[in-house]
């Protein structure tokens, strides 16, 4: 009787089981692509709305590198394109370069390293890998798409009013976020980007329940918590951090809009902008930054965690040997998942707070570096002495493995109260969270999606642009922010609409332009990445093998155009863990395939 | 026909109910974020205690009577008593309506005593009310509307329909908020 509720939705396709094929229920353009309640479109409408954000994400840097690498010249053809906002006199406004910031910022940490990336690959790999017709709810996977559509249009809004968008920084602090009148973007651009975050955690929850429900309740027949490959176990505590995280953000959030708009004094006090004396009282800004980094620290692990699971599957699949470590793997997921949560204040180090506290945060804060460590040491062990297939998928995997490293490293340093005195809010501090967050989750995604395009499109990718891609985002990732930790470390600050005012940063300016040079040249290259995306997507090679990369995975028993329901006769069975490679003579087992009665234990 | 789901997929827990208790912790989260907010403001500066309205104690009665409602109600469905849980339904609506009531009331109380909740010169502690207060109440009119959706599905003329995991869900969430007000109740009330 229980399973009621679920007959009623289109995940119930186990009730035609043998003729599921041929007895579709009908449908039109509406349902198939755009109101679909089909998790593997809804995945797809999340990755191209992903792309379109990080496209317009990376204009953004754009820009604004422009300003900062020649900021002498002058572009009045910009200002024909962009408008007397944006840029004036041929150069870049300062408004307009703080409103490019934040947004930029927000865009890329939310739409796409959050939706674009978890909404992406939960969606697609949570019901095929662990062997279900959909979600547990389909309807609600829908609404989270569509409340993520509705916060994409929203922000983009912000960009056409007339005072700009939002430009207090992604993190939204008060009082820049709180008052009105406190700068241009703080007027209709901070509404628009708080309207905007409202449906966006909305979506982020709609989502995350769904990806925990279908989890730990639709696993097929065998497939036990510990067979499940990583990338699941990675989606799972991904959605678990967000669904404890973001509602603490959403409260945030409405103690702000009390202080926008009903003037209340949460995080207010003693203020005097434009000649004016504030009434406001006792408010604390500081709550604030508790509020909004308990969720944004375990943020970058939301950001951080699907790549990391899908980078463990294409390495060890590519290495056609087991991952290294299954169970250290799933436990230092675990123990990233707790710590993330206690380590919020060391954003705040340089905010007041009491040292003894700091100490605690300190040590929670270095603590995190033992799972994380374990982790690279198992994605090194996976690849030794593995007979490695260079795919494209595994030469971004491998690149995440490298940025992670070179990223987490200076996290240690950060993690130092006392050398982030110095360190806080410089280059350094972009260096950092650009190499372990930003770009190698950019390279986790992109290795998902170069592994996964056969089973999403039915086609293959073109590997030589694929290979150039690859490189020149590799090489020009380091190149654009090695040389940031230099300038961090001679102190220059970050968020500076100019630094060639200030003798100290004058050494900068060559670099600095160096920096942006290759910045345009990365950001040319994606397109060739784009053009391969939607040109193989008509024009591919065609897929002929179901299960092109030898893996061992459910998703890859399904048809190379998998219906609506995934498999069209029953669901597989799973017999074994996901990572039998080079075992006993053989290259690969599929989980499906029963253990041989003389087979050996692994 | 349900033997394909049954064998391939067993299940402990409806997977729209696992759906809710997760949920009901994301919820859970959201009102711990307000309450340590309201905690370290207090412990800043400024802080004026509010004497916390009679009315708050009557509606803390109401909604705890609105539980027992709702499990009689439920109850009765399963018996499939049809009268006795629409009776027993209908009431909890009730309850819950003037549970809200209540609420608003109970700040009325506030600003004729004098204190200012929004606005230019509020006190910060008035205001917190207001916020983890109003939230609250507004969770349980999305349970109000749950329990209305809920009723007129059970008893479409079209299709009868002796499922009973709709109703159980909202009840669930409707036992929910109630814990969550006492919660509330306890910690804004008596917490100084
Ligand atoms: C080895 C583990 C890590 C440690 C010890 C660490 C430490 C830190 C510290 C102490 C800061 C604050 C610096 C400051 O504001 O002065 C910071 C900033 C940051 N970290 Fe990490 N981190 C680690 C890993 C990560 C990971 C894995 C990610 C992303 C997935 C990440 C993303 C960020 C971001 C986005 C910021 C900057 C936020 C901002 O101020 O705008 N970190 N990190
Ligand atoms: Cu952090």
């Amino acid at each position: 009787m229980s399973n009621e509720a679920v007959l009623h939705t289109p995940s119930s396709y186990a009730v035609h089981d043998d003729h599921a094929h041929d007895h579709h229920h009908h449908e039109t353009f509406i349902t198939k692509y755009v109101f679909s309640q089909d998790h593997k479109m809804i995945s797809k409408q999340f990755l191209i709305t992903g792309m379109v954000w990080a496209l317009i994400g990376g204009l953004l840097s754009v820009l604004f590198r422009l300003q900062l690498g020649y900021p002498d010249s002058k572009f009045p053809w910009l200002q024909d394109l962009l408008g007397k906002f944006w840029v004036e006199d041929g150069r870049i406004t300062a408004q307009a370069y703080y409103a490019l910031v934040t947004t930029h910022g927000t865009v890329l940490i939310f739409f796409v390293l959050t939706a674009g990336l978890s909404g992406t690959f939960a969606n697609f790999l949570i019901p095929l890998q662990i062997g279900a017709r959909d979600m547990a709810s389909p309807f609600m996977n829908m609404l989270s798409y569509w409340f993520f559509f509705a916060a994409s249009c929203v922000m983009f809004s912000s960009l056409f009013v007339e005072t700009g968008p939002f430009s207090g920084g992604w993190t939204a602090y008060p009082p820049l976020s709180a008052l009105g009148q406190a700068s241009p973007g703080s007027k209709t651009g901070m509404d628009l980007w708080l309207i905007s975050m409202a449906l966006f955690v909305v979506s982020t929850l709609l989502g995350g329940l769904n990806y925990v429900a279908t989890v730990l309740n639709m696993r097929t027949k065998g497939m036990s918590m510990t067979r499940l490959p990583l990338t699941i176990w990675a989606l799972f505590f991904t959605a678990v951090l967000g669904i404890l995280t973001f509602p603490v953000l959403f409260s945030g959030f409405i103690l702000l809009i009390f202080d926008r708009n009903f003037g209340t004094s949460f995080y207010l006090s003693d203020l005097y902008v434009n000649g004016t004396v504030l009434p406001n009282e006792g408010g604390s800004a500081i709550l604030y930054q508790h509020l909004f980094w308990f969720l944004a620290h375990p943020e970058v692990y939301i950001v951080m965690l699907p790549a990391m699971g899908m980078v463990s599957e294409i390495l060890s699949i590519n290495s056609r040997k087991p991952i290294f470590g299954y169970i250290a793997m799933v436990g230092s997921l675990f123990a990233i998942t707790c710590l993330s949560l206690l380590v919020w204040a060391h954003h705040m180090f340089v905010t007041g707070l009491n040292p003894f506290l700091g100490s605690i945060f300190v040590l929670f804060t270095l603590l995190i570096a033992v799972p994380s460590a374990i982790k690279v040491f198992n994605w090194l062990t996976t690849l030794w002495r593995g007979n490695i297939r260079f795919t494209p998928a595994m030469m971004f995997a491998i690149g995440f493995v490298s940025l992670f490293i070179s990223g987490g490293l200076t996290g240690i340093w950060l993690g130092n109260s006392a050398l982030d005195i110095h360190l806080h809010d410089t280059y350094f501090n972009i260096a950092h969270f650009h190499l372990v967050m930003g770009v190698a989750s950019f390279f986790g995604m992109f290795a998902g999606v170069y592994h996964w395009y056969p089973k999403m499109y039915g086609r293959q990718l073109n590997n030589t642009l694929a290979y150039i891609h690859f490189w020149v985002t590799m090489i020009g990732a380091y190149l654009i922010f090695w040389p940031m930790h230099y300038e961090g470390l001679a102190g220059m600050p970050r968020r500076y609409y100019d630094y060639s005012i200030w003798e100290s940063f004058k050494q900068f300016a060559e670099l600095n332009r160096f920096i942006s040079t290759v910045v345009i040249i990365v950001f040319a290259t994606q397109f060739l990445f784009l053009f391969n995306f939607f040109y193989s997507i008509f024009k591919g090679r065609k897929a002929t093998n179901p299960n092109p990369w030898g893996a061992n995975t459910l998703e890859w028993t399904t048809p190379i155009h998998p219906g609506h329901g995934n498999w069209p006769g029953e669901i597989p069975e799973v017999h074994r863990w996901a990572y039998d490679y080079g075992k006993d003579d053989r290259e690969f087992i599929p989980q499906t395939e029963p253990v041989g009665a003389n087979e050996s234990h692994h | 026909m349900m033997t394909a789901v049954r064998s391939n997929q067993p299940k402990k827990l409806h997977p729209h109910k696992f759906t809710l208790w997760v949920a009901m912790g994301s919820i859970c989260m959201m009102f711990a974020a307000l309450t340590s907010a309201y905690i370290v403001k207090r412990n800043q500066g400024i802080w004026e205690d509010v004497s916390f309205p009679k009315m708050f104690y009557y509606s803390t009665v109401v909604i705890i009577i609105s539980s027992i409602t709702i499990h009689i109600a439920l109850k009765a469905f399963k018996a499939r008593e049809r009268n006795r849980y629409k009776f027993f339904i209908t009431l909890t609506v009730f309850l819950g309506v003037l549970f809200a009531l209540l609420q608003w009331i109970g700040f009325k109380e506030l600003t004729n005593s004098g204190i200012k909740l929004l606005g230019a010169g509020s006190n910060a502690a008035a205001s917190f009310l207001v916020v983890i207060i109003g939230l609250h109440t507004l969770h349980v009119l999305g349970g109000i509307i749950a329990l209305i959706v809920a009723f007129f599905r059970a008893f479409s003329k079209k299709t009868i329909n002796y499922n009973t995991t709709s109703i159980e869900i909202v009840a669930t969430y409707w036992h929910f908020v109630d814990l969550l007000w006492i919660y509330l109740f306890i910690f804004l009330a008596w917490i100084k």
